[in-house]
């Protein structure tokens, strides 16, 4: 029996364009923790106090007004996020308060609730419709269309979008060395973090001589500061089992796994709800797609283990162990999860697949020479639009934080491009970038040359309140936390690297820790086993390269400059502001505050210990930090 | 105690007494127990058929697991990159002086609160982010994250 996916798209799309609305709602986290379900719930009930008919889209009853639920739209900042259809009404951070107006006036009279839509930040004019907002008509969304467009737990929304053809017609009409050759043609490459070319890693597994082979889907998502997979996972998780149908078809392999980390509850359970759903309608198990081939998919949740993202140590973890890497060779395109030929790829990686196999795909036209496609980043920090992108490979940072992010933010709220100080990307195997890179075309090759990784995708925005030595402190402590301990260099090594940068961040610096702290990054860069030590030294050394400056200012003149450096900080009075209240004499615990009401207060510096008391005290902010 | 047992042999069951299935066993019993007790991860490791070293190993390897009882209610704040650079910091720091903990002792002596620093829960376009049980709350500041807890404390009778 063969599956006639056009029938099930024609007959979904008929059934949608019986209802007169289709209001779809942000399901993502950043949504729902501003409240998104209860407003998804408060319109059903006011759309039936009001006399009609209301359905959910998983219920697939006929009603006036349908309501859906997406994955993460990417504009978490503006969440929780609305949008009314046929006409594609796009209304912004929707409090249930609200929803009572918006279906009196839109769904009733037709009119449109202006307070609620998107403000043009150059026009200042209200912009009505989703497709018309500059956050996303600035971007390439292709990986992400789909994420935020359909209810990722209906299957046929996903094939209504054209879903599951691919799939399809790898495992009826494609060889798996055609497979292999597509992906191959199309230059897409790794998105996990290393950028190695997908359809020559499939081509090693396929010609891997194996009794099974196994898929696996890396969803660990470690780098903090990132969630593009889990965005992915939530939003199209069908997007991804189908990437996993087609890269089984080529490289051969009966049983796939999906590696979810466990702070993903809401991923976890949208992709199990998938895997049921293409396992009923015969896109995976026994007999796919009517072809008599075996393929199935399940999904294992981590346990809280950054190394786990390393594909050695994940297929440990698989096998019930302690998540530790192993060394390479043997590659597991050869031998890996249970001794078998194993293939692991990206969340984002695979959600590509399908993409890159569609007949006359152009997808490949876009980016540049070495990095062909679109990218998907994770835009956080301080910026005033953070949320989930998708660019070009060739994009620019100016063209990521002033268009689509709208400037960088200083602690006190202004939007100023002189804000911008660096961006770290990569996250902890990553680097900075600074002013002096806003016009770089950002490819893996181009960050490479600078001391920095495109990597998964985060991208953390910084301004000038933020101390770059702490920066690097922040991700040895992170790499320090989560180093396994198998190899001695990681383990020590980082621990070491981190009590040198708490010796320059406490004034215990001295003209040798700076260069002590360098030559040990290169050793642990060198002799670590696997990635992630390798990697691990990476923040310090980009920071030592773009920020020296500031590092040197700490080890020799005691002083950090953001003010971010507790130990560093010098407390002074200023005599403008000073009420003469003696309240800061009184809270110093250490006794290093004299004065008197004639007189003034003054702060006795070698005293002071630094604790902030006198700070949090004063009531008129004149004690500063100097 | 053999009730334990029993609930332990329908976890083994249900993983077909799987030990490379340990990690999703040792989730099920956490979610059972609320944490990793001795006595049944030995008589798990016997059911297994493999040393409760190995089961030791693998627990206290990852995170997620503990050996020790849990508050009732978990408070998990992201130290997350995109948190810290919003001064993460500040609210751990007001929330370990509100409940008497540092980062050596988390879990408060009335057995209420646990808080658990996590690096990253993936909400980041919120930052700064604390959770609590399953409830996320984005862009924090340290007095809402303090008038959440005292609500709780409230709701749980004074003090
Ligand atoms: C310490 C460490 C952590 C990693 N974490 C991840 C991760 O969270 N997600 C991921 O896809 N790849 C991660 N990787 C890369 C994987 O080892 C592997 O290269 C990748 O999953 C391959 O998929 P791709 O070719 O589709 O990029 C990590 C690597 C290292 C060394
Ligand atoms: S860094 Fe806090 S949620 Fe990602």
């Amino acid at each position: 029996m063969s599956i006639n996916l056009e029938n099930i798209a024609a007959s979904f799309n008929e059934r949608m364009d019986q209802h007169k609305y289709r209001i779809m709602i942000c399901g993502g986290t950043g949504c729902i923790a501003n409240g998104s379900m209860e407003v998804y719930e408060k319109f059903q009930e006011v759309i039936a106090a009001k006399g009609m008919s209301v359905s959910v889209q998983l219920d697939k009853h006929e009603s006036d007004v349908v309501m859906s639920c997406s994955g993460c739209q990417g504009f978490c900042q503006r969440g929780p996020l609305v949008t009314i259809y046929p006409e594609g009404i796009f209304y912004t951070k929707v409090k249930a308060s609200d929803v009572e107006e918006i279906v009196e006036e839109t769904l009733v009279k037709g009119n449109i609730v202006e307070r609620l839509l998107v403000v043009d930040a150059e026009t200042q004019e209200h912009i009505k419709h989703v497709h018309e907002v500059p956050f996303y008509t600035r971007q390439n969304r292709i990986v992400l269309e789909n994420c935020g467009h359909i209810d990722a737990r209906d299957i046929e929304d996903y094939i209504a979008k054209g879903g599951y053809v691919q799939a399809k017609r790898a495992v009826l009409e494609m060889t798996d060395e055609e497979i292999c050759q597509k992906v191959l043609d199309s230059g897409l490459k790794g998105r996990g973090g290393a950028g190695f070319p997908t359809g020559l890693k499939w081509t090693f597994a396929r010609k891997a001589v194996s009794e099974k082979k196994y898929i696996i889907c890396n969803g660990d998502e470690g780098d903090p500061g990132a969630f593009m997979d889990r965005s992915l996972m939530e939003g199209n998780p069908h997007a991804v089992l189908e990437g996993m149908i087609i890269a089984a078809m080529g490289i051969g392999a009966s049983e796939g796994h999906v590696y979810v980390r466990t702070e993903y509850p809401l991923a976890v359970e949208r992709i199990k709800l998938a895997a049921d759903e293409a396992r009923r309608m015969g896109f995976l198990g026994d007999n796919i797609f009517g072809s008599g081939k075996h393929f199935d998919i399940f999904i294992m949740e981590g346990a809280g283990a950054f190394v786990c993202g390393e594909e050695t140590a994940l297929m440990s973890s698989i096998e019930g162990k302690r998540g530790m890497p192993n060394p390479k060779p043997p590659f597991p395109a050869n031998k890996g999860l249970f001794g078998y030929s194993t293939t692991i790829n990206n969340v984002e990686t695979l959600a590509s697949v399908p993409i890159v196999l569609a007949e006359g795909s152009t997808y490949g036209q876009l980016g540049t020479e070495n990095a062909r496609g679109t990218k998907t980043f994770a835009l956080t920090g301080n910026v005033v639009n953070t949320g989930l992108i998708e660019v070009p490979f060739g994009a620019t940072l100016r063209q990521i934080i002033d268009d689509i992010g709208g400037g960088v933010v200083d602690d006190d709220g202004t939007v100023k491009p002189s804000n911008f100080k660096a961006v770290q990307i990569g996250g902890p195997s990553g680097g900075c970038l600074t002013p002096e890179h806003i016009d770089l075309p950002l490819d893996y090759a181009g960050v490479q040359k600078v001391g920095a990784i495109i990597g998964s995708g985060g991208l953390v925005v910084m301004n000038h309140q933020t101390c770059m030595v702490q920066i690097a402190r922040f991700f040895m402590q992170f790499t320090q936390n989560e180093s396994c301990g198998k190899c001695v260099v990681c383990r020590e090594g980082t621990k070491q690297m981190l009590d040198l940068l708490d010796d320059i961040i406490e004034g215990r610096a001295d003209e040798n820790t700076i260069p002590l702290l360098e030559e040990l990054a290169y050793a642990v860069q060198d002799g670590a086993l696997c990635g992630l030590g390798k990697t691990a030294p990476n923040p310090v050394i980009s920071t030592l390269r773009y920020f020296r400056d500031e590092y040197e200012d700490h080890v020799f003149n005691k002083h950090c400059a953001a003010g971010r450096c507790k130990a560093l900080a010098n407390y002074v009075i200023n005599p403008e502001r000073c009420k003469k209240c003696s309240l800061c004499m009184r809270t110093c615990p250490n006794g290093a505050i004299s004065g008197s009401r004639e007189e003034g207060y003054r702060i006795d510096p070698a005293k002071c210990i630094k604790c902030g008391a006198c700070q949090a005290a004063c009531k008129f902010g004149a004690i500063e930090v100097k | 105690m053999s009730d334990n047992f029993a609930k332990v042999d329908a976890i083994v069951k249900k993983y077909d007494r799987n030990p490379s299935k340990l990690i999703g066993i040792l989730q099920e019993a956490q979610e059972v127990f609320g944490y990793l007790p001795e006595e049944e991860m030995t008589y798990l490791a016997n059911q297994l058929g493999i040393s409760p070293a190995r089961i030791f190993g693998v627990a206290t390897f990852y995170a997620h697991f503990t050996l020790s009882p849990k508050g009732k209610y978990l408070i998990r704040i992201c130290d997350g990159t995109a948190c810290h650079v919003k001064k993460s910091s500040d609210i751990i720091a007001a929330l370990f002086k509100e409940l008497g903990l540092n980062e050596k002792k988390l879990t408060s002596d009335d057995g209420l609160f646990t808080i658990e620093l996590v690096a990253c829960l993936g909400a980041c376009g919120l930052a700064p982010v604390m959770v609590i049980n399953e409830k996320v709350h984005g862009q924090m500041t340290p007095d809402q994250a303090l008038a959440l807890v005292r609500e709780i404390k409230a709701s749980e009778g004074g003090n």
